[in-house]
């Protein structure tokens, strides 16, 4: 080879080299220019973010009082690498713990994890803490951690408002807002508001070494939390706190609502609890005897109770009569007690005869004569038709429907269609005779205090009502647009005048059935309902609203195995309306009597 | 004499030298950064790492001064003795040295380690430039082709004991000074062909397929079939197109490389499977991309790149970087170093880096063919070499381009002995070219 051509070969090299410095040019600009990968992945490693909390948001009544606020609890946690000598029983003593249990969950922990910390004792309280924080320095490995819990300081409404507690496994996979150990509502409004209320998280880095020890702080990308919306509830503090001190003892439920905006005033379930005892160290124990309690006290009977609705009901058949056509309010019709028994001295009534009598066989022909008007030749077949159009009549009331659904845990009750009576009996197998108890409200009607309260309101509306809820503003942006929607019956305004003069009567009447409820210079008017239970009291039910010019306010009351609906309910009624609008109360004998009375 | 001193003044290739400062100057720099952490930054407390290099460059400094006084003659007669030394050296590295993590590659002499394979380096290049350089040597002969590759030859295997498997690599570029003093280019293309068939036959292995009777096997198999098919359809079209008397010499030698590579790929795939352990196996797995299932396999690599990648264009500035800080990337002082170049220098850091060595590499090249002295000019293509080997191998693994492979970035890792090494191959060549107009050898 000539050695022109062996220098050659100093070019073949130099190419090589030239080729290899652009290919990790090219390597270079595509790591460090085109891809954030490894950038990103860069600040993983080195950053630590340390996570900080915001303020959740609070709860305030119709006037602007605080009903929930945050409040400091305290967490124990044990670390086992740095716990040499723990004097347990010392320790034991000084939790009020049994020195056995401790121990056991000493180990637990241990097991776990030797490194890392690990919670032994939940949410002491603030009292709880300070006598034990003087003496935690004697316990190597033990430290403390400070987290927000929720306090209802006005000790009010435990069900509505509902529980803020720790996530489970099904939160933090459905949502990576959460971290092991963090609480978010867990039911009521705290879980339906759980958005608006939690905020958002701020964080605070750190720049870390390998092997993750804080280095520096970098100010620069911390940012701080945003705390939660506050809610602001519907409920008028004064009243919701009147009405649990009536309930007190009993089981039943108050539902007050505004008619004119859907706004629910109070709403109580007895036996009520204290919110504040499912927070804290004692949560378990407290829950548990909650939950099997003879009485349910976690039931909330107000949205998810269901009764027949009983004489109430009448009222409904009553209007659906007059606006089919079938009866005029003056029409008279005869109180033949063969079929259907009755009460009281009355032969013969018109409407609101009827209405204030609790006329039996009058409510009976008028929804007889709603349901068989002659569509079709076969009777039975007649009733089918009628009742389909019957039901739909009944549902446009709110009753087998969750009134829009603005109320946690809200149970829809039940209507009967054909279809369900085809169900029971076969198709073409029932007529009127086979379903006629529910023209008195009995049978298989079933309907919540919430439908009861709202029922109040479109008689109140004369004929429309605005979906019930219980947040008035979020956020100080007002209500969530569009969300209540007005409901107007297809049942004509005038004719809802003789059912009021009924109701008026009920109360004001020397015979009305609902005197207990009577407010002097109070228009109020009202329905007693008694819903019958075989071989137990009867539950006393009561329907009610007033003034009967612009009204202000209407509402259901319910007091399970108490008698009639005049005895119990309609007075706990009058109360309340005279306290909502008149501010106080001047009927102190008829306030004993209530408080007095005690079921359990 | 003060006339001779500055005729060899005149005739220094400043470049070089200037790129070689430089280079030193930003690698001492990035040195303080590394082995600084958050609390502490280290000057010139002379019991740190820092501290140490500047002595070291100090140190070398005065070496460089001396051996560019030394005359060119000096370094052709004694080349044979430097290069028994340096074996006797590493013979008895292998029984008195100091086993520094799993290799027996230092001598611990009080508080000073040195390491010296880093000077086999150019006392082999020293060696061969005046075996190749004999007038008796000719590479036509089969003798000097065999002597030439022993004298390569002995020093690797000795350092293979230790073993240090990148300074083995090393010595492989020794290919290159053969290959411009008349080894067949063929020698290359073989080596390339071999690297590529390599890869696929690795990127293939970890494939599965199935096969008819045999049933599920690895995808080698068809690559295989394929390699057989495509390869004979390829050969007849070139054999089609060749004059008719040479389609026989065609047929054969296409027949043979057919052959021998598809035993070279059954030989590494077995070889992989059956011979290389499983932590071996998954770095080779790592650096193609195939997912090893395993976090801690590739760390450091990843690491690394987390850092030179968070540097971003400008970087995070001297003594800023947090990977560099925090520790992340391991050995971050020595066979790491560009990463703290990456993160606290950014793309611009690193670019140049690059660019200077290669300019480097280029410029070593450039003064070896203006030799008009055969030895010279043998040794400077090893120089050239050695640094070519020492900046593929070492930004390469970095950037996860090659295998984790621990061998430092001339110039810039800590570590005297490498320091030393370097200077003293540098300043013998600047010596040598500055004499390229006396007639030597």
């Amino acid at each position: 080879m000539k050695s022109s051509d062996l220098k050659r070969r100093s070019l073949v090299f130099s190419g090589i080299i030239i080729l290899i410095a652009i290919i990790y040019i090219a390597r270079l600009s595509h790591i460090q220019l085109i891809s954030s990968d490894w950038s990103n992945y860069a600040a993983m490693l080195t950053e630590d973010r340390v996570r900080l909390y915001p303020d959740r948001g609070l709860f305030l009544d119709r006037n602007g009082e605080l009903i929930v606020s945050n409040i400091a609890s305290y967490d124990l946690l044990y670390k086992a690498k740095d716990a040499k000598e723990l004097d347990t029983t010392a320790f034991a003593q000084l939790l009020g713990l049994e020195e056995e249990k401790l121990v056991k969950q000493l180990e637990k922990a241990a097991k776990y994890s030797k490194s890392k910390a690990s919670v032994i004792v939940k949410q002491l309280n603030y009292l709880e803490y300070m006598n034990i924080s003087k003496e935690l320095y004697k316990y190597p490995g033990i430290s403390s951690k400070t987290r927000s819990i929720r306090s209802n300081v006005a000790g009010v409404a435990g069900h509505l408002i509902g529980e803020y507690r720790e996530t489970d496994r099904s939160d933090l996979d459905s949502d990576r807002f959460y971290k092991l150990g963090d609480y978010k509502g867990k039911s009521g409004l705290e879980a339906k508001y759980e958005s608006e209320l939690r905020g958002e998280h701020g964080a605070r880095y750190h720049i870390v070494d390998i092997i993750s020890n804080k280095k520096e702080i970098i100010e620069e990308l911390d940012t701080m939390p945003k705390p939660g919306n506050d809610v602001t509830l519907t409920i008028d503090l004064e009243l919701q706190r009147f009405a649990e001190n009536l309930m007190e003892g009993k089981r039943g439920s108050v539902v007050a609502i505004e008619p004119s905006t859907g706004e629910i005033l109070a709403m109580v379930s007895a036996p009520f609890y204290n919110a504040d005892d499912l927070t804290g160290s004692k949560r378990g124990v407290v829950y548990d005897s909650l939950r099997t309690h003879p009485h349910k006290p976690l039931h909330n009977r107000a949205v998810r109770g269901t009764y027949r609705p009983g004489s109430i009901f009448k009222m409904v058949q009553g209007l659906i009569g007059l606006d089919e056509g079938v009866i005029k309010s003056h029409s008279i019709i005869e109180c033949n007690r063969e079929i259907i028994g009755c009460h009281g001295a009355h032969t013969a009534d018109n409407l609101a005869q009827a209405i204030t009598h609790s006329c039996n066989p009058y409510f009976r022909e008028v929804m007889r004569r709603v349901v068989l008007q002659g569509e079709d030749a076969n009777p039975l077949a007649d009733a089918s038709i009628g009742l389909e159009k019957w039901s739909e009549r009944i549902k446009e009331f709110g009753f087998g429907t969750n009134l829009g659904g603005h109320l946690p845990g809200t149970r829809k009750g039940s209507v009967p269609s054909s279809e369900y009576y085809d169900g029971v009996y076969g198709k073409t197998h029932w007529g009127y005779s086979t379903i006629y108890s529910i023209s008195i409200g009995e049978g298989e009607l079933l309907t919540t205090p919430l439908q009861m309260a709202n029922l109040a309101c479109i008689i109140a509306n004369r004929g429309s009502y605005v979906e019930p809820h219980a947040v008035r503003d979020i956020g100080g942006m007002g209500k969530p647009q569009n969300s209540y929607i007005t409901h107007t019956i297809s049942v004509d305004s005038h004719y809802f005048e003789p059912v009021i003069d009924a109701m008026q009567k009920v109360i004001e009447d020397e015979s009305g059935t609902a005197r207990r409820a009577r407010v002097e210079g109070l228009k109020i008017c009202g329905k007693t309902g008694t819903v019958q239970n075989k071989g137990k009291e009867d539950h006393s039910a009561f329907i009610a609203f007033a003034p009967r010019e612009n009204p202000q306010i209407a509402i259901s009351v319910y007091v399970e195995y108490s008698g009639h609906g005049g005895t119990w309910a309609a007075p706990i009624a009058g109360l309340l309306i005279e306290k909502y609008l008149t501010g106080e109360v001047n009927y102190e004998h008829r306030l004993d009597r209530i408080l007095e009375f005690d079921l359990e | 004499m003060s006339y001779r001193k500055t005729s060899i003044l005149k005739n220094i290739d400043w470049t070089l030298v200037c790129i070689f400062v430089v280079l030193v100057l930003f690698g001492w720099a990035n040195i303080i950064s590394a082995t600084s952490n958050f609390e502490t930054y280290e000057f010139l407390d002379f019991s740190g790492k820092a501290g140490k290099q500047f002595i070291w460059m100090g140190i070398c400094t005065v070496f460089a001064l001396v051996i560019i006084n030394i005359e060119s003659e000096f370094f052709i007669r004694t080349s044979v003795i430097q290069y028994i030394v340096t074996l006797i050296l590493l013979v008895a590295v292998l029984v008195i040295g100091k086993k520094i993590g799993g290799a027996r590659s230092w001598f611990s002499l009080g508080g000073l380690s040195l390491q010296p394979s880093e000077f086999a380096k150019p006392t082999t290049a020293l060696a061969l430039a005046w075996y190749l350089s004999r007038d008796s040597s000719k590479w036509k002969s089969l003798k000097a082709r065999i002597n030439s590759i022993l004298l390569v030859g002995l020093p690797t295997g000795l350092i293979i004991l230790q073993p240090d498997a990148g300074t083995v690599l090393i010595f492989a570029g020794f290919v290159f000074v053969l290959y411009r003093e008349g080894l067949s280019g063929n020698v290359l293309i073989l080596g390339f062909s071999s690297i590529i068939l390599s890869v696929a036959t690795v990127l293939f292995g970890v494939t599965k397929s199935s096969y008819p009777i045999v049933g599920d096997w690895s995808g080698i198999g068809w690559f295989w079939v394929g390699w057989l098919i495509i390869g004979s359809a390829i050969l007849y079209m070139i054999r089609e197109a060749t004059v008719p008397r040479k389609r026989k010499s065609v047929t054969t030698w296409g027949s043979i490389v057919l052959i021998a590579g598809l035993i070279f790929s059954i030989g590494l795939h077995t070889g992989m499977d059956n011979v290389l352990k499983d932590h071996q196996k998954k770095r080779i797995h790592v650096l193609f991309g195939i997912d090893v299932d395993d976090p801690d396999a590739d760390m450091n690599i990843r690491h690394a790149k987390a850092a030179i990648g968070s540097g971003g264009f400008s970087g995070k500035g001297w003594k800023n970087g947090t990977m560099t800080a925090g520790l992340f990337v391991p050995e971050q002082e020595t066979d790491f170093i560009f990463c703290t170049v990456g993160e606290e220098w950014g793309f611009i850091g690193s670019f140049l880096v690059v660019v200077l060595f290669a300019v480097l590499i280029l410029r070593v090249i450039f003064i070896a063919e203006r030799q008009r002295s055969k030895f010279s000019r043998i040794y400077t293509y090893g120089v050239a070499s050695i640094l070519f080997m020492h900046f593929l191998v070492n930004i390469g693994m970095v950037l996860g381009l090659v295998p984790v492979i621990g061998i430092p970035l001339p110039f810039f890792s800590y570590g005297g002995s490498a320091l030393l090494g370097f200077t003293f191959m540098l300043a013998v060549m600047l010596r040598l070219d500055a004499d390229r107009f006396k007639m030597l050898r």
